[in-house]
C-alpha cells in the first residue's frame, strides 16, 4: 500500500503526462508531440503572428547541428527545445538556443540506409524521457533533465535493411515507432513499447502471415519480403483508442510480378487499438503499386459535417496524387479527388479504390506516368487549420519514367526491381495547396519553382508557413495564399516547422539544412 | 575490318548477358549516350579506353552510382544488370570509331575567327557567356557539335535559360538565369554583370525556353566547319 502511494506520487510528479500531450491544445505555448497534437494537425492555436505583423519576423536565434539536411521537428517544453539528428539528440534553452546536454549513439560502421537518406525527424516525449528511434533501429529513452540514458531496446536488426527515421509517438503509457527499409524487402510492423521500461506490448506486422486474413494478396512466398514499412509518425484518438498509422510501399518496388494480388496492407492507412495493436479497419489507397507510393504520411483526424451529419473523418493528400476523406471509426471511403497531376487513374470508384489505367506498370524499355516516384506528397507534414476549415499540403508536380528490372532477394541489399528517370527539372514544379477537407476540391494554391521537400504548418493567426528547395522560409496568407514574409535561410529547406512561446510570445522554428532558425517579432 | 565484321555478327545474336545490357543501355543510358553509343548529351562511349572509368570496377562503380555532376546513377539496377551494362559498354568500345574529317589546327583559327571565343573559354582565354569548351570534344561527339553549331536551338544546357523580364521601370532586360527562389531571380547579363530582380515587382517574366543565346551559323562553309568540328573534337581537357 505504502509502495503504491509512492509510486502513485512519482507519477503525478512526472512533468509530462499523457494528459498534457491529449490536452495539448490548452497549453499552446509549448509544442508537445511531433504534429502538435495527436490528431496530427500541425497546427498551432497561436495567434499573436499575423498577416498583418509577420513581415516584422525576424532571426531571434540559430542553432547549428553537427550534420546537414536537418529534418527535425523539435518538442517544446516549460522553456526547453530538444532536437535531434541522426542517432543524437540535444536540450537547448528556449532564450537563447544554448545547449543544456547533447546525447550521442554511435552509427555502427556496418550500418548501411538503403533506400533512403539518413535523417532523424524528431522526438517524442512523455513524462520524464526523451524517447529517439535510432538508425541502426534502437528505441532509445534519456532523462530529459540530463541527457542520460534511461534504457535502449532493440526495435530489429539493422543488418537486413530494418532502420528508423521517425519521430516516435508518445500515446499513454506507450511509445510508437515504425521502421524504414521498403527498399530492402524486410517485412514491416508498428510496435509499442512500454514507456517506463522499453520493454514491447506488441507488434502488429503490416505483411499479414499465412493464416491471417489478408496473405492471400500475395502471390507465394512473396508476403516473407513484401516490405510495407511505417516510416512516419502516426495519429492518435484517445476517444476511440485507435491508433492510425502509414504503410509504406510493397516489395520489391517497381517489378510487381513475383507478388500479384493487392498485396496488403502496403499503401494504406490501418487503425489499431492502442492497448493490443490489434487492427480494427485498413483502407488501402493504392492496391498492387508498383510506382513506390508509400501511403508514410501523418493521417489528420478532424471533426466535419458531411452532407449534413457531423462525422470523425481521417483525411490524407496522397502520394498517388489523390485527396481521401475516410470514416475514422471504420475506415469506410467517404470522398476523394485528384490533388495534383496523375495519369495513372481514370479517378476513384465509390469504395475509394482507383480504376487503374492498363499499361501504366514499369516496363523494360519505360513508361512516363505521374506522378513521380515520390509523389504528389511525400514524408513531410500537410496540416489541418479549424480556423480556415482548410488542409494544406505541399503539393510535387513532376512525372516519370518507370523502369522494370530484376529483382532478387538478398538481406541487407536493394530489393527494388527498377526505378526512374524523372522530366527535367525545368519542367518540375510545385505548390502549396489549400483543399476544402471533406473533398479535396482546391481553394487556392501558391506555386512553387521546384518539387518541394517541406511540410506546412497553419497557425490560429491565420498564417501557413513552409520552406522551399531553394531556402526560402515563408509565410502565406492562410485564406488566400499571398505571400506576406520571406528569409532565405541560405540552405535547402527539408523540414517542419512548428510554433511556440518564448517568454509568452510566439515564435516558429525550421530547420534549413544544417541550422535550425527560430523567429519571432 | 575483321574485327568489326566479327562485332556486326555478334551484336546481333549477343549472349544473354549483353542482351540484358544492351536493353538497359537502350533504355537508360541511350538518351545521352546514343542509341548506337557514339554519344550526344554525354560521351562517345565507342572507345577502347575510357577515361573515368579505367577498368571494369570503375566502370560498374560509374553505372551504378553516377559521375558528379552531369550523369546519374542507376542505383536500382541488380548488381547483375550492372555487370551486363558494364559488359555491353565494353563491347562498344571494340566498335568502329567515328570518323571526324577536317584539321584541328585550321579549326582553332576559324574558332578565333569567327569570334567563338566571345562567350566561350578555352583552355583558359575567352570570355564565359557560355559553357566552357576546354573539355567538350570529351562529353559531345562530333555529330553533336556539328548541330549545336547549326541549330543551337535544339541543344540547350539545362543551366542556361533565357531569361526576359521588363522590370518595375519599365526597362526590358534579357539575360541568362544565374538563379532563382520563389520570391527572386538572378541574371548574367550581356556586359557580364549580373542583376537581382524582386518577382513581384515585375511587369513581365518570360522563360525564353528553346532559345539559345548562341547566334546560328547555318551558312558556314562546309570545310570550314568540318575543321572546326575536328578542333572542338580535339578538346579533351587537361589529362
Amino acid at each position: 500500500m505504502k509502495f503504491a502511494l509512492i509510486l502513485l506520487s512519482l507519477t503525478a510528479l512526472a512533468q509530462v503526462p499523457f494528459e498534457r500531450i491529449r490536452d495539448a491544445a490548452k497549453e499552446p505555448g509549448n509544442w508537445l508531440t511531433y504534429s502538435g497534437n495527436l490528431a496530427g494537425h500541425r497546427h498551432s492555436p497561436l495567434a499573436e503572428i499575423t498577416p498583418a505583423n509577420v513581415a516584422n519576423l525576424k532571426v531571434k536565434w540559430a542553432y547549428q547541428f553537427p550534420t546537414g539536411q536537418n529534418q527535425t521537428s523539435p518538442i517544446v517544453v516549460d522553456g526547453v527545445m530538444y532536437v535531434t539528428s541522426p542517432n543524437r539528440a540535444a536540450a537547448l534553452d528556449l532564450r537563447t538556443g544554448r545547449e543544456l546536454w547533447t546525447w550521442e549513439r554511435p552509427i555502427p560502421k556496418d550500418y548501411q540506409s538503403i533506400g533512403f537518406g539518413q535523417v532523424n525527424r524528431g522526438p517524442a516525449i512523455l513524462d520524464d524521457k526523451l524517447y529517439i528511434a535510432t538508425l541502426d533501429c534502437y528505441l532509445v529513452a534519456l532523462d530529459i533533465k540530463t541527457g542520460q540514458q534511461r534504457w535502449a531496446t532493440k526495435v530489429e536488426d539493422y543488418k537486413p535493411g530494418y532502420s528508423m527515421t521517425l519521430a516516435p509517438l508518445a500515446i499513454k503509457g506507450k511509445v510508437v515507432v515504425g521502421v524504414s527499409g521498403g527498399e530492402a524487402g524486410i517485412r514491416g510492423f508498428i510496435d509499442a513499447y512500454d514507456a517506463n521500461t522499453g520493454t514491447r506490448a506488441w507488434r502488429f506486422f503490416t505483411i499479414p502471415a499465412p493464416g491471417e486474413p489478408g496473405n492471400d494478396t500475395w502471390a507465394g512466398d512473396s508476403w516473407k519480403t513484401g516490405a510495407g514499412s511505417t516510416w512516419v509518425t502516426g495519429a492518435f484518438d484517445p476517444e476511440l483508442n485507435l491508433l492510425y498509422w502509414g504503410i509504406g510501399n510493397p516489395g520489391p518496388d517497381w517489378n510487381g510480378d513475383s507478388r500479384k494480388g493487392d498485396n496488403l496492407y502496403t499503401c494504406s492507412f490501418v487503425a489499431l487499438d492502442g492497448d493490443t495493436g490489434k487492427l480494427k479497419w485498413h483502407f488501402q489507397f493504392t492496391p498492387h503499386d508498383t510506382h513506390d507510393w508509400d501511403s508514410a504520411h501523418v493521417p489528420m483526424l478532424i471533426d466535419a459535417p458531411v452532407r449534413g451529419k457531423m462525422r470523425k473523418l481521417i483525411v490524407n493528400p496522397n502520394r498517388n496524387a489523390f485527396y481521401y476523406a475516410l470514416d475514422r471509426t471504420t475506415g469506410e471511403f467517404i470522398a476523394g479527388q485528384a490533388y495534383a497531376k496523375q495519369t495513372w487513374a481514370n479517378g476513384l470508384d465509390d469504395k475509394g479504390r482507383p480504376i487503374v489505367i492498363p499499361g501504366t506498370e514499369p516496363n523494360e524499355a519505360g513508361n512516363l506516368v505521374y506522378p513521380a516516384l515520390n509523389g504528389a506528397t511525400i514524408w513531410y507534414s500537410p496540416s489541418y487549420s479549424p480556423k480556415t476549415n482548410l488542409v494544406y499540403v505541399a503539393t510535387r508536380e513532376a512525372g516519370a519514367t518507370y523502369f522494370k528490372r530484376e529483382a532478387d532477394y538478398k538481406p541487407g541489399t536493394f530489393f527494388a526491381g527498377g526505378g526512374e528517370r524523372r522530366i527535367p527539372e525545368s519542367q518540375q514544379w510545385g505548390a502549396i495547396r489549400a483543399l476544402e477537407p471533406t473533398t479535396g476540391k482546391l481553394a487556392w494554391e501558391f506555386k512553387l519553382v521546384s518539387p518541394p521537400w517541406t511540410g506546412v504548418m497553419s497557425t490560429a493567426g491565420g498564417l501557413v508557413i513552409s520552406g522551399s528547395n531553394e531556402g526560402n522560409i515563408f509565410a502565406l496568407d492562410a485564406r488566400t495564399g499571398k505571400p506576406l514574409w520571406n528569409f532565405h535561410s541560405g540552405g535547402q529547406v527539408s523540414s517542419n516547422p512548428i510554433s511556440f512561446h518564448i517568454d509568452g510570445h510566439q515564435h516558429i522554428a525550421i530547420a534549413a539544412n544544417r541550422v535550425l532558425y527560430v523567429f519571432g517579432l | 575490318m575483321k574485327i568489326a565484321l566479327f562485332l556486326c555478327v555478334s551484336l546481333s545474336a549477343l549472349p544473354q548477358s549483353l542482351d540484358t545490357g544492351k536493353r538497359i543501355f537502350e533504355s537508360q543510358c541511350a538518351l545521352c549516350h546514343g542509341q548506337d553509343g557514339s554519344g550526344g548529351r554525354g560521351p562517345s562511349l565507342r572507345k577502347a579506353k575510357l577515361k573515368k572509368t579505367p577498368d571494369d570496377a570503375a566502370l560498374k562503380k560509374a553505372i551504378a552510382d553516377g559521375l558528379p555532376p552531369e550523369m546519374p546513377g542507376a542505383w536500382q539496377l541488380h548488381p547483375r544488370e550492372v555487370d551486363a551494362t558494364a559488359a555491353y559498354v565494353r563491347s562498344l568500345g571494340k566498335l568502329i570509331v567515328e570518323e571526324i574529317p577536317g584539321i584541328p589546327a585550321a579549326g582553332e583559327e576559324i574558332f578565333n575567327k569567327t569570334g567563338c571565343a566571345n562567350c566561350h573559354i578555352v583552355n583558359g582565354k575567352g570570355n564565359a557567356r557560355g559553357p566552357e569548351l576546354s573539355a567538350i570534344g570529351a562529353r559531345r561527339n562530333a555529330k553533336h557539335l556539328r548541330e549545336s553549331i547549326l541549330t543551337p536551338n535544339s541543344f540547350l544546357p539545362e543551366d542556361f535559360l533565357l531569361v526576359e523580364l521588363t522590370d518595375a521601370a519599365g526597362k526590358t532586360v534579357k539575360g541568362v538565369k544565374a538563379n532563382e527562389d520563389l520570391f527572386t531571380i538572378q541574371l548574367a547579363l550581356p556586359n557580364g554583370r549580373h542583376a537581382s530582380f524582386d518577382k513581384a515587382t515585375l511587369k513581365n517574366l518570360k522563360r525564353l525556353t528553346g532559345q539559345s543565346t548562341m547566334p546560328a551559323f547555318p551558312n558556314i562553309p562546309a570545310a570550314d566547319l568540318d575543321n572546326l568540328i575536328a578542333y572542338l573534337a580535339s578538346l579533351k581537357g587537361a589529362e
